[in-house]
């Protein structure tokens, strides 16, 4: 468990932040400029906030109170920096054994580095670069990994094939995380702990499903990011049509493409804007997936939509609906409704 | 046409060797020590610094030797203190002329390093202090090797001005054959005589000689380097 609770003036730019997060995945997610690198860096020691306490377990990283403050080399954090930072003089396996070889045969097995530890950092494409990165924080047996937003600087395919081995190391390896991100999708899919960044300050903390599912967040997020996460598992296979039949505390859901074997478990996103809702239970639509739900929440913002919150059995669902349907329908807290998903909305982005 | 080097003219020219490298030898550790601190510290009294190590370059030579004169010499605070304690003389003595050429050369050296330095990413650094590396390990296997092509640089520039150092050498250690007397102060002299005009050309091939020599060997080996290196 990783507890932050810090204060750190850099210009204009406050840094004010308090969370605590528990194992596993915790996301730390903000637009760029929230503070989300300033902290990690806090978490690492590269930064010395003016005020606060920095606890890993039960040691103390950073306490101005008690004058602790711990030198980076003290803290075993493995820093997976963006641009990967690997030593360009170096071998791949000794940029990999520069800061210990915990564990190596099976850290260079898990990320596939067995065919590049001869080769130079300049002739690696971005995603192994990461890759080694990966793979040298975690030789030097970290307590804690801090990844500031690895994929980001990688296109659409290298992030798929990144992607696995981050999830492999989530499930298999038992050290924290914290993943800095702006990408809603890959929090949705990775984290287990969201923690939400706006302009230095935490604005929305806690489990990742719940908090993806707050209506209130859907302004953090973007209304075109925003939505639900909801954990499933897989209840058949309709091969005929090439869909999977999903179940979860709501309902069923039924989606196309093989997500998994039978009695797999499968996240699924549900993007807001990709919920509709009505009032009585729709005839001759084309969607599949109809879905009774209790309004738990409406939030107005700024621009001409609503966030809807929706209780769907013990999961929580949200739709994004125009403030004129709003009004139309009704739309009150506590009122049954049924939101439409449509089956090919659920991108596979989204799936993991 | 090296006939016309007599014995003094080839005393001139070992002992121009000598003094140059024993200047570029002792002055390069402390440049690395100056620039890095120039380059990465923040510090009070740290333009002070700065310009300290760049007086050389902007004062007249004779200056400079002028003030190594009354520091150095046998009277000087730090002469007197010199030959008192360990019986060291450095005025009109060869290693005199090393210490001029040295102070001479190290803001060059300062300069070409400080650059070097500042090329090199912190954020690299600061990833080997989160994999638990000293600060002298990072800067042993980090900095110094991504800087060698700055510094060997700095120490060719440091070089080529120490061998051609004149106005302060001739200044605090003046032009005594065999002992002080490099190859700029021999041509100097050479030229007051009439008909040595064989030995100052002499003199001045040797010169060019090393100059060239010593620019085509850093280009090699900064070549190396940085094919090393991975740049």
């Amino acid at each position: 468990m990783l507890q932050v609770a810090i204060q750190k003036s850099l210009g204009d730019f406050q840094l004010d932040v308090s969370f605590d997060a528990p194992s596993g995945v915790t996301a730390i997610f903000g637009r760029s400029g929230s503070g989300k690198t300033s902290l990690v860096n806090a978490v690492a020691g590269l930064l010395h906030p003016d005020a606060g306490r920095i606890a890993l377990g039960d040691q103390v990283l950073f306490d101005d109170g008690a004058g602790i403050h711990r030198a980076p080399q003290q803290r075993r954090v493995g820093y997976v920096f963006q641009d990967a930072r690997l030593f360009p003089h170096m071998s791949v396996e000794r940029n990999l054994r520069y800061g210990g070889d915990h564990d190596a045969d099976r850290v260079i097995d898990v990320l596939g580095l067995g065919d590049l530890l001869t080769r130079r950092p300049a002739g690696l494409s971005g995603g192994e670069k990461q890759r080694v990165a990966l793979g040298r924080a975690l030789m030097s047996d970290p307590q804690i990994l801090l990844l500031d937003e690895p994929l980001a600087a990688l296109d659409a395919p290298r992030k798929a094939e990144i992607m696995p081995y981050i999830e492999r190391l989530r499930d298999d390896v038992q050290v924290p995380m914290l993943y800095v991100s702006h990408d809603v999708s890959e929090v949705a899919r990775l984290a287990t702990t969201l923690v939400i960044l706006d302009a230095g300050s935490v604005v929305a903390a806690g489990p990742v499903g719940e908090v993806l599912s707050r209506p209130a967040a859907v302004p953090l997020l973007g209304v075109r990011d925003a939505g639900a996460v909801i954990v499933t598992k897989v209840a058949g296979r309709l091969l005929d049509d090439g869909l999977t039949e999903l179940v979860f505390s709501g309902g069923r859901i039924m989606l196309p493409g093989i997500l998994g074997v039978l009695g797999q478990t499968v996240r699924l996103r549900i993007p807001a804007q990709d919920v509709i809702l009505a009032r009585t239970v729709p005839e001759g639509i084309s969607a599949l997936n109809v879905l009774p739900v209790t309004i738990t929440a409406l939030e107005q913002g700024r621009g001409p939509g609503v966030a809807v919150g929706l209780k769907a059995g013990d999961d929580a669902l949200l739709a994004r609906v125009t403030r004129r349907s709003a009004q139309r329908m009704e739309l009150a807290v506590g009122q049954q409704v049924f939101a439409i998903i449509k089956a090919t909305a659920v991108g596979p982005e989204d799936v993991g | 046409m090296m006939d016309a080097l007599g014995p003094a003219e080839w005393a001139a020219i070992w002992l121009s060797l000598r003094v140059a490298i024993a200047a570029t030898i002792c002055a390069l550790p402390v440049a690395i020590a100056i620039a890095y601190l120039l380059a990465r510290k923040e510090f009070p009294g740290r333009q002070f610094l700065n310009g300290l190590v760049h007086l050389p370059l902007v004062m007249p030579p004779v200056v400079t030797g002028y003030l190594l004169l009354v520091v150095f010499g046998r009277q000087g605070a730090v002469g007197a203190f010199l030959y008192d304690v360990f019986g060291i003389t450095l005025a009109f003595r060869w290693t005199g002329a090393a210490l001029a050429a040295a102070i001479m050369a190290f803001p060059l050296m300062v300069r070409a390093i400080r650059l070097a330095i500042e090329a090199v990413d912190p954020g690299l650094e600061d990833a080997a202090a989160t994999l638990g590396a000293s600060r002298w390990r990072i800067f042993g296997t980090l900095t110094l090797p991504l800087i060698a092509p700055g510094v060997l640089a700095g120490a060719v520039l440091g070089f080529a001005k120490a061998l051609g150092e004149f106005g302060a050498t001739i200044t605090f250690v003046a032009a005594i054959p065999g002992q002080t007397q490099t190859i700029p102060s021999a041509i100097y002299g050479l030229l007051q005589v009439p008909g040595e005009e064989p030995a100052v050309l002499g003199l001045v091939i040797v010169s060019i000689i090393l100059a060239m020599g010593a620019l085509l060997l850093s280009e090699w080996l900064g070549r190396v380097m940085a094919r090393r290196v991975g740049r």
